[in-house]
């Protein structure tokens, strides 16, 4: 395995990097299939929006029906008799949309900050480095629930409670890249033929750092999906509509009088997307990561 | 080492000043009005006025907000406006609590998993290396609010191995803390397992390790003796970091099991609007975990020589 992928580097030599990173991002099969898996959980996604899905609140049957062979009641049902099923796909489209709506807050915030306390330094360096002690210092769920319930609860308060406190490590990283590459030849270069700054860091260095934004933006889906149950627990999450998290909530009370259904469905459906999103995350790594070479 | 500590001291207060401001601002600036919290709808103005200046809440912001800092820095947090309890009894006693959750299965757990990982890396490439690491991302995959209500049904409920839940003091908290404990040791040992095991394996593609193999140094003996040595400074930052987080237990362990650790009494603050409370206790929390970093740094010059703190 390892002898096939050399020779194929030194056959392929002028191709780009990220043609690269892609040809190995595809080239094992478990990742394939879990990027697979990730396209399905986002078409059920885009289906919600569209939709198109079937509508969780619509009762099916009896109240705490166990699954049966039919379509709506495969996971069987809830307590006032509506489809587990529907429950978990409505739950996906809740689970991807808060995954992506914090990581698309977190990472913008945590590169760019991290670029110009990084590029700059001095006081600039200063302020930012103070700005993400003070927020890593308060402990993170208090700080969410604090904004949350400042903002109100819903969806879009704790995805941007979320957001704004899960860029810290992402702005640290980048932080120390623009530290370590400001200083070599090739930026040195840029600025003696009179390049200004903010086209050095957009143009020169992010290209050469952004693979860790990449590598950030699916640990960070993966947490956020994650945070969201534990939030919905302690009663800052989604309130109405359903998500994983009030359906493992409710679970809490269920399992000890026998209904095992609900649980064990979301936490399949919670299962099958994290475990994926765990394995692209790593592929993703390797692939990108110039310091990981085949 | 001396004045890097004292400058790494002085460091801290700005720090902890904006952790004060954001405090303040969220918890007195722009949050609910407590008193109405605590007297519902339908209390008459004279009780309102009464409680606003019992707490002190007639006070221009400003001045609520030096006397804020007046508290953090004498340490007298005022009481509960809950339960009148003093804050920093409070703090004291459920600091305790939290920490005898989280502390043994944090001792336990990182050496279990350190062995582990040891082992791990022993076996690197092989089947036995491939199969931990899927069970390991398999067992990262599931909600850590599915571990304890699987194990509680399971072990408590079920096969009545453990209480199911409660707390009670001293001592004989210990059968009610098992299952927490175990829960942790499960949930934890996945991240820690594949942090520890990406360290080992970081540390054998380097020059010294092939030295070492060169001379025909032992396998086990490079692990345990080249190797441990260098992967100890990140597994230690990854290990004391974690420490001030002990001390806030867990949110969700505490609420779940009914422990009245810091946790829980920080979210049943929360839900009754009983501010200072929360604004003394991620004061305190905001200090331990300043302190620990600092620790860590020390640490780090410690193990490892070649770091100079300046």
């Amino acid at each position: 395995m390892q002898k096939v992928q050399t020779k194929k580097t030194n056959v392929i030599f002028g191709e780009s990097i990220g043609k690269k990173a892609f040809r190995k991002l595809t080239s094992k099969t478990s990742t394939n299939v879990c990027l697979t898996i990730i396209a399905i959980y986002v078409l059920i996604t885009i289906l919600g929006y569209v939709g198109l899905l079937p509508d969780f609140q619509t009762r099916v049957g009896g109240s705490y029906e166990p699954p049966s062979l039919t379509i709506a009641k495969i996971l069987g049902t809830d307590i006032f008799g509506r489809s587990i099923l529907y429950k978990i796909l409505t739950g996906t489209k809740t689970a991807i949309t808060i995954g992506l709506l914090v990581t698309a807050i977190s990472v913008p915030i945590g590169v760019g900050l991290g670029a110009i306390a990084g590029y700059y330094g001095g006081k600039l360096d200063g302020a930012i480095t103070w700005f993400y002690s003070v927020i890593i210092s308060v402990p993170y769920i208090l700080l969410i629930m604090a904004i949350s319930w400042v903002m109100g609860k819903g969806m879009f308060s704790i995805c941007f409670a979320m957001g704004i406190t899960s860029w810290i490590g992402l702005c640290r990283l980048i932080r120390g890249e623009f530290m370590k590459h400001k200083n070599r030849e090739y930026v040195m270069a840029i600025k003696l033929m009179g390049a200004k700054s903010p086209l050095i860091i957009y143009k020169h260095i992010l290209p050469n750092v952004i693979h860790l934004a990449i590598i950030s933006a699916s640990l960070s889906t993966l947490s956020a999906i994650k945070s969201e149950v534990i939030l919905t627990y302690l009663g800052v999450g989604i309130q109405d509509g359903s998500s994983w998290g009030t359906m493992i909530s409710d679970a809490t009370g269920e399992l000890s009088t026998g209904i095992w259904w609900p649980l064990v469905g979301v936490t399949i459906a919670m299962f099958v997307l994290m475990y994926a999103l765990n394995i692209v995350g790593d592929a993703l790594r390797d692939a990108l990561d110039p310091k990981i070479v085949d | 080492m001396l004045t890097y500590i004292i400058r790494r001291l002085l460091h801290m207060i700005p720090i902890l000043f904006g952790v004060a401001c954001l405090v303040f601002l969220l918890f007195t600036a722009v949050g609910e009005d407590p008193v109405r919290v605590t007297l519902g709808e339908h209390a008459t103005p004279e009780a309102v006025e009464l409680l606003r200046a019992k707490w002190g809440l007639d006070q221009s912001l400003p001045k609520q907000f030096l006397d804020f800092l007046g508290q953090i820095v004498t340490f007298d947090y005022g009481r509960s406006y809950n339960t009148d309890d003093r804050i920093v009894d409070m703090f004291n006693q459920g600091a305790l609590v939290s920490l005898s959750i989280t502390g043994p299965p944090f001792v336990i757990g990182t050496i279990l998993n350190l062995i582990i990982a040891v082992t791990i890396a022993y076996y690197r490439g092989s089947k036995f290396d491939r199969y931990s690491t899927v069970v390991f991302v398999a067992a990262m995959s599931v909600s850590y609010l599915v571990y304890i209500i699987g194990f509680q049904y399971l072990l408590a409920f079920k096969a009545d191995l453990f209480e199911i839940n409660g707390y009670a003091h001293g001592l004989e908290s210990i059968p009610f803390l098992l299952l927490p404990w175990l829960i942790t040791i499960v949930v934890t040992a996945g991240p820690d397992i594949r942090m520890f095991r990406t360290v080992f394996l970081d540390e054998t593609k380097s020059d010294y390790v092939r030295t070492a193999h060169a001379k025909g140094t032992s396998e086990p003996k490079i692990l345990l003796v080249h190797i441990m040595k260098n992967a100890m400074i990140p597994i230690l930052t990854y290990t004391v970091n974690a420490i001030p987080f002990l001390l806030l237990g867990s949110f969700v362990m505490e609420r779940f099991f009914s422990i009245p650790g810091l946790g829980d009494m920080m979210i049943t603050a929360l839900n009754n609007g009983d501010f200072p409370v929360i604004k003394a206790m991620t004061m305190m929390i905001a200090l331990a975990f300043s302190v620990f970093n600092l620790l860590t740094d020390i640490l780090y010059a410690w193990v490892d020589p070649r770091i100079k703190l300046s």
